[in-house]
């Protein structure tokens, strides 16, 4: 055994210099990153007008509003609420599903293995990627231009705005399936009927299903805020309740909202884990 | 190579296939019924929420057709005929689209700000006390679930209508979103640098500084882009509530049936969000290499 060679600080800081020291272009990079990200904040906060008188007397004004929220208080519209609710949890099943079958066919058409001419495929994604790009309330707004106001609008916004959602996860979970199984069914003899029902999609459905509930889940909340402009539900009752400045009501509403919501989470988390765990046994 | 395959006898044949039958039939039971119970929920839904399909059909025409309108303008020729008549009020959108950009941008660093101030003491491995972990956990979620827009009801009611509304709504809701995916990646930092320092002596503030934070930093950056995308979208329906932003302009535009506004302001939405979506994910692949992207 040799003794580890003694070695000179020095002499190694000569010979790799880069070990030792980081560039001046690297050192500064981060502190530079944070002046610059904190300097646009500072210019944000002048030209929003946020001065601080403004903000500490809004300050107090929340606190007052707050208190005033306690304790939580239906008053005599309960029965108004749950129907509201009702509402709520009915615009986001019925947006979710019929978002789901109509973005099905058309998610075939964005999926690389189903559609191979890229021609084709661009205009689906693109058309499906500015559907994304507009929020469920901007929907909601259109719909109600087409429909009236009402429930029925917040079905269709809700729809919409998954059809584009929908579109591009579906094809992603057909683009995702193992070809082998396929290739299996092919090798068998069988047809491509049989090919699409027995190989492609006991593959798909489960993350499908998977997909579906979860946005279920992700609409009820959704569809508790498309009722502020006016698209039914709870939170048109919300919206109200707010601008009438009751808030023991606001707060119970909030409170409602809140409860559903965890709801709804675990019930369809419970129902996700059935499904995969299906998936995972077959 | 060939393998014979073993050709199993009669009896035991029926008995194998008697089995599989039965499976499969249970399986088909089970999946007959979720169907039965998620059809009849359909239905429930469909009385609750006053859709029939006859109706969806026939309001399906009025919606293309409104589309066929707002690609329209008042003369009667298509926008794209006409770019300037289209885009008439540009200055206007794009300074109120520059302050939808910049509610979001102030509204994600603030929320980013609270949510890395709390998420050591929400996460389960650094958190100081278990009391304190339970009040900041449930505080980020009331944060997290109360959307964005019902915060930004009550605070244009409170702080006056403007963008100031709209920015402390979305820097509360993103502290909410922001603190729990911070705080889960600390759970999975490598705990063995905090052990390290916590060895020499060093009280917590300096274990979370140097031992975590370096861990995390990147984590905590792709997560804040990701966030700053979703919000660029949230700020432009802030304006509907009165909270600042194009939504202003949007609404009025919808309101009051003015068709070519409505395509115009849309579709420069519809860019902005593209234009956001393309920027933060190449900065995130750039910035944090693939494995950072998800």
């Amino acid at each position: 055994m040799t003794k580890p060679q003694e070695v000179d600080a020095a002499q190694m800081r000569a010979r790799y210099p880069e070990v030792f020291e980081r560039p001046a272009s690297a050192r500064l990079a981060t502190p530079a990153m944070i002046v610059a990200a904190f300097a646009i904040l500072i210019y944000g906060l002048v030209d929003l007008d946020f001065s601080p008188s403004r903000f500490f007397a809004g300050l107090s004004q929340l606190g007052w509003i707050s208190l005033m929220m306690i304790p939580p208080d239906p008053g005599s519209s309960l029965p108004i609420y749950l129907k509201a609710l009702g509402e709520t949890l009915s615009i986001a099943l019925l947006g979710t599903t019929l978002g789901a079958l109509f973005a099905l066919p058309v998610s075939l058409l964005a999926a690389r293995n189903i559609v191979p001419s890229s021609i084709l495929r661009f205009p689906v994604r693109r058309f499906l990627d500015s559907i994304r790009g507009v929020d469920t309330l901007i929907w909601a707004l259109v719909w109600i231009n087409v429909v009236g106001l009402g429930p029925f609008a917040g079905v269709l916004a809700i729809a919409v705005s998954d059809f584009g959602a929908f579109g591009k996860l579906f094809s992603e979970a057909f683009e995702g399936a193992d070809q082998k199984q396929v290739e299996g069914i092919r090798a068998s003899g069988g047809s491509a009927l049989h090919e699409i029902r027995f190989g492609l999609l006991p593959q798909v459905l489960p993350v499908i299903a998977g997909q579906v509930l979860y946005f279920i889940e992700s609409n009820t909340r959704s569809a508790t805020i498309i009722g502020i402009v006016g698209a039914g539900g709870i939170g048109l009752q919300l919206a109200e309740q707010i601008r009438v400045l009751e808030w023991q009501k606001v707060s119970f509403l909030i409170l409602m909202i809140l409860v559903a919501v965890a709801a709804i989470d675990f019930i369809s988390g419970k129902l996700r884990f059935a499904i995969i765990g299906r998936r995972a046994v077959a | 190579m060939t393998t014979a395959v073993s050709i199993l006898p009669q009896q035991q044949l029926a008995v194998l296939n008697a089995a599989y039958r039965q499976a499969v039939a249970r399986r088909r039971l089970r999946l007959l019924l979720g169907a039965v119970i998620f059809a009849a929920a359909l239905v429930l839904a469909a009385i609750g929420a006053e859709v029939n399909l006859r109706t969806l059909f026939t309001y399906f025409g009025n919606f293309l057709s409104y589309f066929d309108r707002i690609l329209t303008l008042d003369n009667g020729q298509r926008v794209w005929t006409d770019v300037g008549e289209w885009f008439w009020g540009w200055r206007k959108w794009l300074k109120m689209l520059g302050e939808t950009l910049l509610i979001s941008y102030v509204g994600t660093l603030i929320g980013a700000t609270f949510a890395f101030c709390l998420n050591f003491l929400a996460a389960e491995n650094t958190s100081p006390a278990p009391w304190l972990r339970f009040v900041v956990r449930r505080l980020l979620e009331f944060a997290r679930t109360v959307p964005g827009i019902v915060f930004a009801l009550v605070f244009v009611i409170a702080f006056g209508l403007g963008p100031m509304a709209g920015v402390l709504a979305i820097a509360i809701h993103s502290t909410g979103a922001l603190g729990k995916l911070f705080s889960e990646i600390v759970e999975n930092a490598d705990m063995k640098p905090v052990e390290g320092i916590r060895s020499t002596g060093a009280s917590w503030l300096s274990c979370m500084r140097f031992a975590v934070v370096p861990q995390v930093t990147a984590g905590y950056a792709s997560y804040a882009l990701l966030r700053f995308e979703i919000n660029v979208r949230e700020a432009s329906v802030m304006g509907f509530v009165g909270a600042g932003g194009i939504g202003q302009e949007l609404v009025v535009a919808i309101r009051k049936f003015y068709y070519s506004d409505v395509s115009a302001i849309l579709l420069t939405i519809v860019v902005t969000v593209f234009i956001i979506d393309i920027a933060t994910g190449w900065l995130r692949g750039h910035l944090f290499g693939k494995e950072a992207r998800t």
